[in-house]
C-alpha cells in the first residue's frame, strides 16, 4: 500500500527536506512540501528506473569519511603543485581494471574520483571493465590502482552490490 | 562598500577566517587555470574552488546567518550538495569532449579509444 | 573594532574572488581551444556564485542566497550544453 503511494521513499524524503530548507520550517510548509514531494517523486515512475540495491550502513559512513579526508589531502597536494610548480612533475592517463559492475557503483566512483582534485575520470569501457583516469601528479601507476581498489572499490561493492 | 553584519567577536573571527580562506583557495584554483600547461592538467584546477573553497565560504555563511537569526540556518547545504554533485559531471563531460576531439584529430599524447580500438568516432 | 575588521576581511575576500573571476575570464578569452574556454566559463560561474554568497554575508540578507542558487543551476545547465555541443555538434539529439 505504502509502496504504491510512495514508490521512491528516499527521493520523496530528499524532496521534502529540500522544500523545508528553501521555504522555512512551519506546519503549513511541511504539509505542502509533503504533498509536492509525493506527487513529484511519482514522475520518476514514468522513467522506470531499475531499483538500485543500496545499503546505507557502516560501509557508507566509512566511505563518506574516507572521501572527506582524501578530498582535503588532495586539495593541499594540488594547491602545492599550482603554487610551487615542481619541475619534475608529470601528469598522464592511466588505465585501471575495475571489479565494479553495477552502474550505480560506477557512477559513485566516477563522482568520487573527479571530485577529488588531482584525479579525473575520463572513460569507462563496459566490455573490458577498464576505466581511464587522468592524474595530475603521476608517480606510480600501481600505487593508484591499489589505492582505488583498496580504499573505494571494496566499500562500494559492500554498499551497492 | 565597507559593511559587515553585527556578530559577536568569536563568530566574527571564525566567519572572517572561513570566508577569507575559501576565497584564497578559490583564487588559487583559478590561478591554476593560468599556470598549468595543457588542457588535461587545467581541468584539475577548478576542483579546488569547487570543493574546499566552496565548503569554507558556505560554512562561513551558514554560521553567520545562524548567529544572526539565533536559529540554525543550513540552507547553504543545498548549494554545497548541488555543487559537489554537478561539478564532477561537467568536468567529466568536458574531459570526454576534449579527448574525443583530440582522438578524431589524431593528436599526440592521448590514449587510444578502448571501445573502438582504431580511433573511430563512436555513435 | 571587530566589525571593522570583519568588514575589511570580507571586502578582501571579495577582491580575491574577483581576481579568480579575472583568471577565469582570461582563460575564456585566450583559449587556445574550445574546451579551455568552456572550462574558464565553468570556473567563472563558480567564483561568481561564491561572490554572491559573500555579498549575502556582508549585508545579512538571504536574498543573495537565492541568486547564488540560480547561478549554480543555470551555470551547470550551460556548461553541460556546451560540453555536449563539443562532443556531437548539437545539444539535443
Amino acid at each position: 500500500m505504502i509502496r504504491l503511494l510512495i514508490p521512491f521513499p528516499l527521493l520523496t524524503l530528499a524532496l521534502l527536506a529540500m522544500w523545508i530548507l528553501l521555504t522555512g520550517f512551519s506546519p503549513g510548509h511541511i504539509i505542502s512540501g509533503a504533498l509536492i514531494a509525493v506527487m513529484v517523486s511519482r514522475t520518476m515512475l514514468s522513467l522506470r528506473p531499475e531499483r538500485p540495491t543500496l545499503r546505507l550502513g557502516r560501509a557508507a559512513v566509512r566511505l563518506a569519511l574516507i572521501v572527506f579526508i582524501d578530498i582535503i589531502r588532495s586539495n593541499i597536494a594540488v594547491a602545492k603543485i599550482i603554487l610551487l610548480r615542481p619541475p619534475e612533475r608529470n601528469s598522464g592517463f592511466i588505465e585501471l581494471s575495475t571489479a565494479l559492475r553495477s552502474p550505480d557503483a560506477l557512477a559513485m566512483l566516477s563522482i568520487i574520483i573527479t571530485a577529488t582534485p588531482g584525479s579525473l575520470w575520463v572513460q569507462h569501457d563496459a566490455h573490458r571493465h577498464i576505466i581511464l583516469i587522468h592524474v595530475l601528479d603521476l608517480v606510480d601507476e600501481q600505487e593508484w590502482a591499489g589505492l582505488i581498489q583498496k580504499r573505494y572499490e571494496k566499500l562500494l561493492i559492500e554498499i551497492f552490490e | 562598500m565597507i559593511q559587515a553584519p553585527d556578530l559577536p567577536t568569536w563568530a566574527a573571527i571564525v566567519v572572517g577566517l572561513l570566508v577569507f580562506g575559501g576565497a584564497a583557495i578559490t583564487l588559487l584554483g583559478a590561478a591554476g587555470l593560468l599556470r598549468l600547461h595543457s588542457f588535461y592538467e587545467r581541468v584539475h584546477a577548478p576542483t579546488l574552488g569547487a570543493t574546499s573553497g566552496m565548503a569554507a565560504i558556505l560554512a562561513g555563511s551558514a554560521l553567520c546567518f545562524s548567529v544572526l537569526q539565533t536559529r540554525p540556518v543550513i540552507h547553504e547545504i543545498l548549494i554545497a550538495l548541488f555543487v559537489t554533485l554537478t561539478t564532477p559531471v561537467t568536468l567529466m563531460l568536458l574531459a570526454r569532449a576534449a579527448i574525443y576531439r583530440d582522438r578524431s584529430e589524431a593528436n599526440a599524447g592521448v590514449p587510444p579509444d578502448p571501445e573502438s580500438g582504431n580511433g573511430e568516432p563512436e555513435r | 573594532m571587530t566589525m571593522l575588521l570583519l568588514a575589511l576581511t570580507i571586502t578582501a575576500s571579495q577582491i580575491l574572488l574577483g581576481l579568480a573571476m579575472g583568471c577565469a575570464v582570461f582563460r575564456m578569452l585566450r583559449g587556445p581551444r574550445a574546451q579551455d574556454r568552456i572550462l574558464g566559463l565553468d570556473a567563472l560561474y563558480l567564483a561568481a556564485m561564491l561572490l554572491l554568497v559573500t555579498y549575502g554575508i556582508q549585508t545579512g540578507r538571504t536574498l543573495y542566497f537565492e541568486a547564488a542558487m540560480v547561478i549554480g543551476l543555470l551555470g551547470f545547465a550551460g556548461t553541460v550544453a556546451l560540453g555536449r555541443f563539443l562532443m556531437r555538434g548539437e545539444v539535443i539529439e
